[in-house]
């Protein structure tokens, strides 16, 4: 038997004395008893917190992590989380928090968002961020449906070079809300929108110049691309700002966070919605979550902003102090009217990014940036001269991840690399599927192998992996 | 006023009665604090050669001045964020009767396996060969999930209730139009979360609304005046928002699958029951759980949650995918003592009508293991007693207060009360806003105010199981003092004054909306919007 219930039996007597009960059943009289649950729950008994954890630790012992060197990107990266920004996220203050419902006694929970709001607005080049959204995909959802909602039209226009879960996610919830959700594909490596005739149609890799056609919803509301893209590709978005400007829709751009410490902003390409996902910032793998959903926009479109929002006001002294603010967005005021249903969101990882953001500051931003951008550079340059490494994307520049071909398909190579203590990248067919999509074809998917090379990588680790894809793409 | 020494002397410890450690001053933002030339940053030395942005990258693409952030030591860091937490209130700082939200003690086992490398340090494309642990961990997590709940699966992607709700109406949704039906509403009673109508709506529904009856519960007359073969679906809370058991649980159940429809429940108040009733033995065909709630993951700030919608057989081919399944042999272990996942190999399946993604990976997977962890220390027993507590520690609420505070719906209660300010209101114009700022004077959390709709001046009050008989007496106590306080000389406007021993003290939340201020460079400009 173990808990954390702080009754004495007296107590429980005591209690139930007060209410006029003979025992805790009665409690329970409004159930119908035909329904309850005869003879408990078919679990275990409790068990004591040392024994828990070691079966805890046997489920993270039966795992690889440490001894598997880190390659791996597509969206999740292993990136230097210091003992600092550990020890401050962890404090139980913001751990043990809710909402901040009560602003007088949750002013430090606000303003660290306030501050992170800050934040990401600056590197994303627009003037308003939000409180956090779930994760790059339900930011993404979320903008769509912003975009869609402010041009009034439901046809979205989605470059394949957009994370493939989060176009996953973006045609699950489009059969809720009715979006039209066009898939526009690359032509090395970069998207190939209709009518642009900066792309060759016919370009390998993808249908390019081809329009999706008047049959297939009509003009366009949104008009989505990556920068990045997923496969790491820096895309022109010029082309992409006066495709919105002509069909007046809005535009999205899914930007790497940490990228934008050395890239020009999205904001100052001229999008009208920045999401991304902000896992970058102080937050570990954890196998996928909680990460935390990055999401911006221009003045215009503040009152359609999805989740939180914290603001600066006065407290009746005239002090300042943050509150969450334009509440009447928000679903539990707007209720089916309310364009988003978010409520809890990933404060706790808004918070562990406003620390690392704050331990890296404006020159450590751009130092990891540099450096992720230096050992891909190195790590391409090396790779390519492998027989049996050759580019998938062409000479596209990329900036902190690759997408390369091996001749081996890259799932044969990440189990090969394994065995030799790299997580040598993610195969492709594992993001977007055996037949390919319109970022790669089915023998791209097969052979294409997503690397990444975050700060943390040492040109001895990079050497080594080098070696061991040799090995890999040889055997 | 009529403090009670001798409490006040044995105030426990669900009681937060330090006032911040050095007066009332703020604190200034990072920016303010920021010295241009100070750092925090320290990175690996790498060896890789040292190129130049110029060198790297195309200038169409560089940036030309760096994303302007704070510069701080890191001591000032740490002080910076140090002072911050003591400007929060949290459940590790006091009672927290925040209703609806369940904020029960966070047991620290579960930061300690959050942290463990082995699990924190996975990368979520690895392949399945190097995830078994966690593979195996969510198995075993699904079927205890599954066992709570009376499902047959559980999807873990959701990231959030209102995930899980949107989630659950797409399933929904699936379902029928697989059948070949076009359904256009979804019933949900008036007492219900905000989420539910706004998932509602985003699942592409219309949404109907049917009334409370006299004891608080659906209306079944009403209900059975708006069921037809458009509903799609009703969404339940049960017990519900007033902390009510749905009496008529197995009446509502049989009507709407008589019509065709798909029983919801939204698993906010599932702390109530746990081990004495499940949702699936009352007939839902869909259950989202919260597991920073009932299973104490925490709460973080507003987040991270989880979501996880658990299935009826009927429904498991429609799930998100890829799920984590078992592969191997169908023997029921996790991982053994010594690493190995005994119950054989784990990999991932995709459902065959599945309706695709609903997260970027696999849920909120560290929030996963905090909440294994919390099953596995409390049990199947251990579970039965959590409702047990909870619903006695409200009770024993409700009874003490009903002389002092109206009790809209006066009888037994499950795991959290709906009082009221109304009388008090009328009396000596006290609302409940203002009991709730007097009770942040008096080192509690405030209750949930204004909610349920459906009550006037609300006050909706969930102590937990992990709150003791004393911090409740002093908790108690406490509202009884501000009822008292109120009939005084200049009571009211001492009420209104509240609170005064906080940080800052009430807060102008009108003024933050009129003129919008949503980051550091929007002040001083007039704010980043104006509006009316």
């Amino acid at each position: 038997m173990a808990d954390y219930l702080p009754h004495t039996d007296e107590d429980v007597a005591a209690m139930l004395a007060f209410l006029g009960l003979q025992d805790l059943d009665e409690l329970f009289a409004a159930v119908p008893a035909a329904m309850r649950l005869a003879g408990g729950l078919d679990l275990a008994d409790g068990e004591p917190e040392p024994d828990v954890l070691a079966r805890m630790d046997a489920f993270a012992r039966a795992n690889r992590a440490a001894d598997l060197l880190c390659f791996a990107g597509a969206g999740a990266y292993d990136h230097e989380v210091p003992p600092v920004v550990r020890a401050l996220a962890g404090r139980s203050e913001f751990v043990t928090a809710y909402t901040p419902y009560q602003p007088e006694v949750a002013q430090g929970v606000l303003q660290a968002v306030f501050e992170y709001q800050t934040m990401v607005a600056r590197l994303s080049g627009l003037p308003v961020a939000n409180a956090s959204l779930y994760d790059g995909a339900s930011a993404l959802v979320e903008a769509v449906n912003l975009g869609a909602g402010a041009s009034g039209r439901q046809t979205v226009w989605v470059s394949s070079g957009v994370h493939p879960h989060w176009r996953g996610c973006l045609r699950t919830f489009s059969r809720g809300s009715g979006h039209q959700i066009l898939e526009i594909p690359l032509a090395g490596g970069v998207t190939a929108w209709p009518g642009d005739t900066a792309v060759a149609p016919g370009a390998p890799g993808g249908a390019a110049g081809r329009p999706p056609g008047a049959a297939a919803g009509g003009p366009p509301g949104v008009v989505v691309v990556a920068y990045p893209n997923y496969l790491g590709c820096l895309e022109d978005l010029a082309p992409v700002r006066r495709l919105a400007d002509a069909h007046g829709a809005t535009m999205v751009v899914a930007a790497d966070p940490v990228a934008a410490g050395i890239l020009r902003s999205a904001g100052e390409w001229g999008a009208d919605v920045v999401v991304g996902e902000g896992q970058a910032f102080g937050t570990p793998l954890s196998f996928g979550g909680p990460y935390l959903g990055l999401f911006c926009c221009t003045t215009a479109q503040v009152r359609r902003l999805p989740g939180r929002l914290v603001g600066e006001t006065v407290d009746l002294e005239g002090r300042r102090a943050y509150v969450t603010t334009l509440r009447a967005r928000e679903q539990d005021i707007r209720r089916e009217k309310a364009t988003s249903n978010v409520c809890t969101n990933q404060t706790l990882m808004a918070v562990t990014a406003a620390v690392q953001l704050g331990w890296l500051g404006t020159g450590g931003l751009a130092e990891v940036a540099l450096r992720c951008a230096r050992g891909t550079r190195y790590l391409r340059d090396a790779a390519l001269a492998i027989d049996g490494v050759s580019p998938l994307t062409g000479s596209t520049p990329v900036v902190r991840e690759l997408a390369l071909r091996t001749r081996p398909p890259a799932r044969t190579v990440v189990d090969r690399m394994a065995a030799e203590g790299f997580l040598a990248g993610v195969a492709l067919a594992d993001l977007v599927g055996d037949d390919g999509d319109g970022s790669v074809d089915a023998d791209g998917a097969a052979h294409g192998l997503l690397v990444a090379v975050t700060e943390r990588r040492t040109v001895e680790e990079i050497n080594g992996y080098l070696v061991a894809l040799d090995k890999a793409v040889r055997q | 006023m009529n403090p009670n020494a001798q409490a006040e002397a044995h105030a426990p410890g669900g009681r937060a009665q330090s006032a911040p450690l050095m007066g009332r001053a703020g604190e200034p933002t990072i920016f303010e604090l920021s010295e241009p030339g100070r750092r925090s940053w320290q990175l690996r030395t790498t060896g890789v050669p040292e190129w130049s942005a110029e060198e790297l990258l195309p200038e169409a693409h560089r940036r030309v001045t760096p994303v302007p952030l704070a510069e701080v030591s890191e001591r000032d860091l740490v002080a910076h964020f140090t002072r911050l937490s003591h400007r929060q209130f949290s459940v590790d700082l006091g009672a927290y009767p925040l209703g609806s939200c369940t904020m029960k003690y966070n047991p620290k086992i579960c930061d300690t396996v959050a942290s463990l490398p082995g699990l924190a340090g996975v990368h979520p494309g690895a392949p399945a060969s190097t995830t078994q642990g966690w593979l195996a961990l969510l198995v075993e997590l699904e079927e205890a999930l599954c066992e709570v709940t009376g499902m047959a699966a559980v999807t873990f992607q959701p990231a959030a209730g209102a995930a899980g709700e949107l989630t659950g109406l797409l399933l929904v949704r699936a379902y029928h139009e697989a059948r070949g039906e076009q359904r256009r509403r979804v019933i949900i009673p008036d007492s219900a979360h905000g989420t539910n109508p706004a998932s509602v709506t985003l699942g592409g529904y219309e949404v109907t609304t049917v009334p409370s009856d006299a004891r608080g519960c659906v209306d079944a007359a009403a209900l059975r005046a708006v069921l037809d073969r458009d509903v799609a679906g009703i969404m339940l809370t049960n017990p519900n928002t007033l902390g009510l058991f749905e009496e008529g649980i197995e009446e509502i159940a049989s009507a709407v699958h008589d019509v065709g429809g798909l029983l919801y429940y939204d698993g906010a108040n599932l702390n109530a029951i746990l081990g004495v009733v499940r949702p699936g033995d009352m007939g839902f065909d869909i259950v989202h759980l919260n597991l920073h709630k009932t299973f104490a993951t925490p709460h973080g700030g507003g987040g991270p949650g989880a979501g996880p919608v658990g299935v009826s057989a009927r429904l498991v081919d429609f799930l998100p995918g890829p799920r984590p399944v078992r592969v191997g042999q169908a023997a029921h272990a996790g991982a053994a003592a010594d690493g190995t996942t005994a119950g054989g190999r784990y990999g991932w399946a995709a459902p065959p009508r599945s309706i695709g993604r609903v997260h970027s990976w696999h849920g909120n997977a560290l929030v996963l293991a905090r909440a294994l962890t919390y099953v596995l220390v409390h049990g199947g027993d251990g579970l039965r007693r959590v409702a047990e507590r909870a619903v006695l520690n409200a009770n024993w609420l409700r009874a003490r207060l009903s002389s002092t505070y109206d009790v809209p719906f006066d009888r037994p209660c499950m795991h959290e009360v709906v009082l009221a300010a109304s009388t008090l209101k009328s009396r000596y114009g006290l609302r409940a806003l203002d009991v709730a700022k007097r009770l942040l004077e008096e080192g509690f959390h405030a209750p949930t105010i204004y909610f349920p709709l459906v009550v006037d001046e609300a006050l909706m009050v969930e102590p937990t199981e992990t709150e003791s008989l004393q911090t409740l007496e002093a908790l108690a106590e406490a509202f009884e003092r501000i009822a008292a306080g109120v009939a005084e000389e200049g009571g009211i406007d001492a009420a209104r004054a509240a609170p005064r021993t906080t940080p800052v003290g009430r807060v102008d939340e009108a003024r933050a909306a009129r003129t919008l201020i949503p980051t550091f460079d929007a002040r001083g400009t007039g704010g980043a919007a104006r509006a009316g």
